[in-house]
């Protein structure tokens, strides 16, 4: 029998890990949601946005802030990038084609930071006071990289329902032909929706160096598991997304002590290939 | 009939290539031959799904399936990998319509399929290394020698000629198959439902029983080659055959040449790994991973300028040339 407390910390461990995966997964809903195409990449972006947050703070020696402000900027212009480049010229084509080019990125991604960084393993060394409750060691850095994910989240809320450009995101998420139809220029919308996209990415890549250290296939390692969250919160619904995230770190964590790491993504997985056929519209979806 | 008499003569010149001598190059233009004839067959495999619609991004997990079966019957029991491909293909094969059964019941098609089946291929790769008492883990598991020569018995040759053949067979077989089934009934079945599935059902088809059997056809096949590539490199690894990364490899091979005609398959295939092996050994150690680098820039490239794939664009423009009215079936969505 494991000790409870070990199941306590892991419990709580799961918490902390699900606001970084709801943080990834909301910038991946978004633009599912918006221009309905899957970035398999999207986790590969984030592993960009980490080495910037590196080099400027380990490498250069610039304050953590700064990092993770041009981490924010940078996701925001690689999300463009990818849009103009790659996205655009397919946005008609067979949807397994725009899966694949992104895939393609993914391959892209991951070779040229290979090629440019080796495959070292890399990560920022902050000196964070240490925190226990309950005497279970609870990680400071996991618990800001939370809190920031909570804020963005609500920032990211607030955008799209008090502005008007994030109002028109929302509409074109829910009729896209309409939209156009309106006057809407789904085009801005679309780029709007890439670069917020991407500076999620940067966010979350500068929230997660603070945890993990970073490595050319990082984006193998969190990707899988971001789309799933995505699916099982429903595409495009973002407060399914955000509960589904929790469902899946808590799986993964709490079955990650009992039994191994790798087995905890197995039942992740397992659960949501089960979520899919008995709630296909997502966790939140009203039956029909 | 000139198209088959040139195939007739390509299909010669490949029976008498080993004999052909290429002062030390032999053993490695085989190598290279016998890796595109097992990953078109492979590619063909995927491709019978993928054509109409069933678009799966975890053709990794049968793969490892089918080449952690027959490795390990044949380490752990003795048992001859002619036996080990049965069972490896059967268990495939049942896996397969585990998946697809749920899938056709509650209408998962499209990204949600891709999804799903992306799941199912990290589930294998993930248990492969989990496992690790008995699969070796992520260090992969080496095949145990039947002795130096090889081995009819436990289907090994120090000779790569024997494998060159194998795989020629095996690369064939998959050609059958798909003519077999592009001339069936069950294509003009497939692909209505590919394009509407209800539409396709109030017309009669039995569209749970088709859609399993495709399944279960493609994976089965693929677990086959799996065995096949186990046997000849006789080294198996769970990131080289399960998982995302084989998975999608599969499938640009096969968007890349052109998955609505018989040889896009072949072609995507032995384009990629032309390239991946001059880009190998044109950089080698000294810019790791340029290649790759190229590799997946070149992939979005083609993605974007030709979406049909080579063959499919190919055959259009020559289909527009002749005034003729034949257009590859267009891409299904959804």
């Amino acid at each position: 029998m494991i000790d409870p407390v070990f199941l306590a910390e892991a419990a709580i461990n799961g918490l902390l890990l699900g606001g970084v995966l709801a943080l990834l997964a909301l910038g991946l809903n978004l633009i599912f949601g918006v221009i309905d195409i899957v970035w398999i990449a999207y986790v590969d972006l984030v592993m960009i946005c980490m080495y910037a947050v590196y080099f400027v703070v380990q490498v250069y020696g610039w304050p953590i802030w700064v990092g993770g402000l041009t981490s924010v900027a940078l996701g925001a212009l690689l999300g463009i990038a990818v849009h103009l480049l790659i996205i655009s010229p397919i946005l008609t084509s067979a949807p397994v084609n725009q899966l694949l080019a992104t895939g393609g990125l993914l391959f892209f991604l991951q070779s040229f930071a290979t090629f440019l960084w080796t495959t070292d393993h890399r990560s920022v060394r902050l000196t964070l006071p240490r925190l226990e409750l309950f005497d279970m060691p609870i990680s400071v850095a996991r618990l800001i990289a939370f809190g920031l994910a909570i804020v963005a989240m609500l920032g990211l809320y607030l955008f799209l329902t008090r502005t008007y450009i994030g109002t028109a995101i929302r509409a074109v998420s829910q009729d896209r032909e309409a939209m156009a139809l309106m006057g809407a220029n789904p085009q801005r919308v679309y780029v709007v929706t890439s670069a917020v996209g991407g500076a999620m990415a940067g966010l979350a890549g500068a929230l997660l160096i603070i945890q993990y250290a970073v490595h050319p296939f990082f984006g193998a390692a969190f990707g899988p598991i971001t789309f799933m969250i995505c699916v099982l919160g429903g595409l495009g619904n973002m407060v399914g997304a955000f509960v589904a995230s929790f469902i899946m770190s808590e799986v993964i964590a709490v079955s990650g002590v009992i039994w191994s790491t790798e087995m905890g993504y197995v039942i992740a997985f397992v659960v949501f290939i089960v979520m899919i056929f008995v709630r296909p519209g997502g966790i939140l979806a009203r039956r029909g | 009939m000139a198209a088959r008499a040139l195939g007739f003569v390509l299909l010669l010149g490949l029976a008498v290539l080993p004999f052909v001598p290429m002062a030390g190059m032999r053993q490695y233009a085989l190598h290279v031959l016998v890796q595109i004839f097992i990953w078109s067959f492979i590619g063909g495999a995927w491709a019978l799904m993928g054509r109409f619609g069933l678009t799966s991004l975890g053709h990794g997990a049968f793969l490892g399936l089918g080449a952690y079966t027959s490795t390990l019957l044949w380490n752990s029991f003795g048992l001859s990998p002619w036996l080990g491909a049965v069972a490896a293909v059967l268990l495939t094969a049942g896996v397969a319509v585990i998946v697809a059964y749920p899938c056709s019941r509650f209408q998962v098609v499209g990204h949600y399929f891709g999804l799903v089946t992306l799941a199912v291929g990290e589930v294998v790769r993930l248990l492969i290394i989990a496992e690790r008492d008995w699969t070796g883990g992520s260090l992969g598991l080496t095949l145990k020698t039947a002795g130096a020569g090889g081995s009819l018995l436990a289907a090994q040759s120090a000779d790569k000629r024997v494998f060159y053949y194998a795989a020629l067979i095996v690369w064939l077989i998959g050609l059958w198959v798909w003519v077999r089934l592009d001339r069936s009934m069950a294509r003009a079945a497939m692909e209505a439902i590919g394009e509407d599935e209800v539409a396709a059902a109030s017309v009669g088809v039995h569209v749970a029983r088709f859609k399993l059997a495709i399944t279960a056809l493609s994976a089965a096949l693929t677990a086959f080659g799996g065995v096949v590539y186990a046997q000849y490199i006789t080294y198996v690894n769970p990131e080289t055959l399960a998982g995302i990364g084989v998975s999608l490899r599969i499938v640009f091979a096969v968007v890349l040449g052109g998955m609505y005609s018989w040889l896009g398959p072949t072609v995507g295939t032995a384009l990629t790994i032309t390239l991946q092996e001059y880009l190998r050994v044109k950089f080698g150690l000294r810019l790791i991973g340029m290649a790759e680098t190229i590799y997946g820039l070149l992939l979005i490239l083609f993605i974007i300028y030709m979406p049909k794939g080579i063959l499919g664009t190919l055959m259009e423009r020559a289909a527009r040339k002749t005034g003729a009215a034949v257009s590859p079936p267009q891409a299904v969505s959804r």
